[in-house]
């Protein structure tokens, strides 16, 4: 491998060029061997590989190619390097080893064809598989016996119990955030005692659940999304359904009826610590003692906005919880399409979470709960 | 030394508490096609991989090409890795990239110096002599099937001209008739390229259509390597079963014929003086 492959041409007294190729003609000792070559402007008549010592198929297809543009004979070839130029000489050198591509403005409505149609089917899909679950749900009614209670339970344990903890330590800074960008804010018109206000309404109305349901999404979601998507694949759910159980029944339902159950809980609890840290913070900085921080926001909170809270959070719950199953029951194929269809489940979650939850703010103000 | 490409000495690989190899020993001699088998977690697969470094043994030698393959980090060795060719059981394509492309990935990791002229040339005649059609060179391995894909991983192993062919199971999932015809494939690129060939298989028709020695593992260890018809004539009470079996009856009887027709080379000479 030392020593490289070269050529040297020779004009032949009676006219025509020889080209005489020495030593290993072997990818390792190529170079730029078909550079030159490639750029050789002369006819060659004959090539003379009686110099070379080695060849494997990348100094065959260089010599093939050169003698096939040249129309040159090839002499002094062993046998071995004779079956390795017919060997590759077979090959249709005219195949595309690309598809043109369309141009770009083709490729960008093409882009936002599909985009719109992929929505539209989503979303109707989505209505059916809704639908789906709400017909499965009946059916379990009329059948008591076939409700999977062990995986609701287990599903609680892991949409609720095991997410206390990070959903307590975001709720209780948020609910500092609050009242420390609060008191910023009203300390300037001298109204501090407002700080109060601010976090027992926007914690209880608004934030509490909306966050809650934003990391139930990112957690529970996509893990929904995720083992549903890879039990698709291992064919788990088509075993299923030759045995004759309802993928709906078995996986769906329960998984939405823990997220129903569950967020209500998780809101409540979330609430709780975004307000304990929020009166921490007015008793460090505000010197609000907790004492008056409860009486404050007994007498500022209205009900309802607890109540509010609590009608959003079963809705969040099932929102999420079927994005989730949904976007996994949609995986087709291959792995790589459980990671997309992960992160499609978050995204739509999150997204029907927001959209519901402005039409929630406009229809409870509506109705006079304000 | 220098008729053996691989030497395997005292390999033993444990994982946890469960023995894989114990002491295992194996040679891979020059130009020969040699098969490996073994009962399902007798540690084919990860033989294979210890030999080209993916995992690394608790204790032993490895000499690839007469060099010391243990502790050899991956941007050591290039030299041996140059020299080798890899076909995963389920292709290993990069599913990112289409067939021509995944071909081309270790020319421009090797060579920068080609002319993109070249790589495409090359990247054609190796789809070619994999046995693909033209139009799989632009396609993306999910549009690719169980059989093609094996090729196309064959074409991506072949791409820097190897001496030396790993290759995982490369029947497995394949019809019958795709079976053949990727054995008939194996046999013919090592005829035409002089290829040495580490095949792993259960498949007991390709063990008699192409191998020159089979290397039977069990306990940890090679029990017993050579021919086929010394196989045959061992007592181990596993290996009468594995080729006497039902299966190993008819595959026997189906390759009868193409025995007496193997081609007389050095090559044999070689295996059975080293059997």
């Amino acid at each position: 491998m030392a020593k490289a492959a070269e050529f040297i041409e020779e004009k032949l007294p009676e006219g025509g060029t020889v080209l005489r190729v020495s030593g290993p003609m072997v990818i390792a000792s190529i170079n730029d061997l078909d550079t030159r070559l490639r750029s050789f402007s002369e006819t060659i008549n004959e090539i003379d590989l009686s110099a070379v010592t080695r060849m494997d198929t990348v100094g065959a297809w260089i010599i093939h190619r050169t003698a096939k543009d040249h129309d040159a004979r090839i002499s002094g070839a062993t046998d071995h390097a004779k079956r390795l130029i017919d060997a590759v000489g077979e090959t249709d050198e005219d195949a595309p080893l690309r598809i043109s591509r369309p141009s770009s403005l083709v490729r960008f409505l093409t882009e936002v064809g599909d985009g719109i149609i992929v929505a539209g089917s989503t979303l109707l899909n989505f209505l059916g598989f809704v639908g789906q679950v709400v017909k499965a749900a009946f059916m379990l009614m009329l059948n008591p016996k076939r409700f999977r209670i062990h995986a609701v339970v287990q599903h609680f344990d892991m949409v609720g119990v095991r997410a206390l903890g990070i959903v307590g330590l975001m709720s209780f800074l948020i609910g500092v955030v609050i009242a420390q960008q609060g008191a910023v804010q009203l300390r300037q018109f001298g109204a501090e005692v407002f700080t109060v206000n601010l976090i027992g309404r926007l914690t209880l109305r608004e934030l509490g659940i909306l966050m809650t349901a934003i990391m139930v999404a990112g957690r529970s979601g996509s893990a929904f999304a995720a083992q549903i998507g890879t039990m698709k694949i291992t064919e788990e759910i088509d075993a299923m359904r030759t045995i004759g159980v309802v993928p709906v029944e078995a996986l769906v339902v329960p998984r939405v009826l823990a997220a129903i159950i569950m967020m209500p809980l998780l809101g409540m609890y979330a609430s709780l610590l975004s307000l304990i840290g929020g009166g921490l913070l007015c008793w460090i900085v505000l010197d609000i003692p907790p004492t008056t921080f409860i009486q404050r926001l007994r007498e500022v909170t209205p009900l309802t906005d607890l109540y509010i809270g609590l009608i959003k959070a079963p809705v969040f719950g099932a929102i999420i919880a079927m994005a989730g199953c949904f976007q996994g029951m949609q995986v087709e194929g291959n792995s790589e399409q459980v990671g997309l269809k992960t992160t499609a489940a978050v995204v739509q979650a999150i997204f029907l979470v927001i959209v519901l939850d402005a039409i929630f703010a406009v229809f409870f103000s509506n109705i006079g709960w304000d | 030394m220098a008729d053996t490409i691989i030497s395997v000495r005292g390999l033993t690989n444990c994982f946890g508490d469960q023995m894989i190899h114990e002491n295992l020993d194996l040679d891979v001699k020059r130009g020969e096609i040699l098969g490996v088998v073994g009962g399902s977690g007798t540690g084919k697969s990860v033989l294979m991989r210890s030999i080209i470094g993916l995992q690394i043994p608790q204790a032993g030698e490895i000499r690839v090409f007469d060099e010391g393959m243990i502790g050899k980090e991956e941007d050591e060795a290039t030299d041996v890795r140059r020299r080798w060719g890899v076909l995963f059981q389920g292709g290993a394509l990069f599913s990112t990239l289409t067939v021509a492309e995944n071909v081309q990935v270790p020319l421009r990791e090797f060579y920068p110096e080609f002319s993109r002229e070249m790589i495409d040339e090359i990247a054609r005649y190796k789809i070619h002599l994999s046995g693909l059609p033209a139009d799989a060179a632009y396609k993306y391995p999910s549009e690719l099937s169980g059989g093609m894909k094996k090729r196309a991983g064959l074409a991506r192993a072949l791409a820097m001209d190897p001496e030396l062919l790993f290759l995982d199971e490369p029947t497995a999932g394949l019809d019958p008739i795709g079976a053949a015809n990727f054995d008939n494939l194996t046999r013919e690129l090592k005829e035409t390229l002089g290829l040495t060939v580490f095949l792993i298989t259960h498949d007991l028709d390709t063990l008699y259509a192409i191998c020159d020695r089979v290397a039977v593992l069990a306990d940890g260890k090679v029990i017993a390597v050579g021919p086929i018809d010394d196989l045959l004539a061992t007592d181990h009470p596993w290996i009468k079963e594995y080729f006497s079996g039902p299966r190993g009856r008819t595959a026997k009887r189906g390759h009868a014929k193409p025995k007496n027709e193997a081609p007389k080379s050095g090559v044999d000479k070689q295996m059975i003086a080293g059997a």
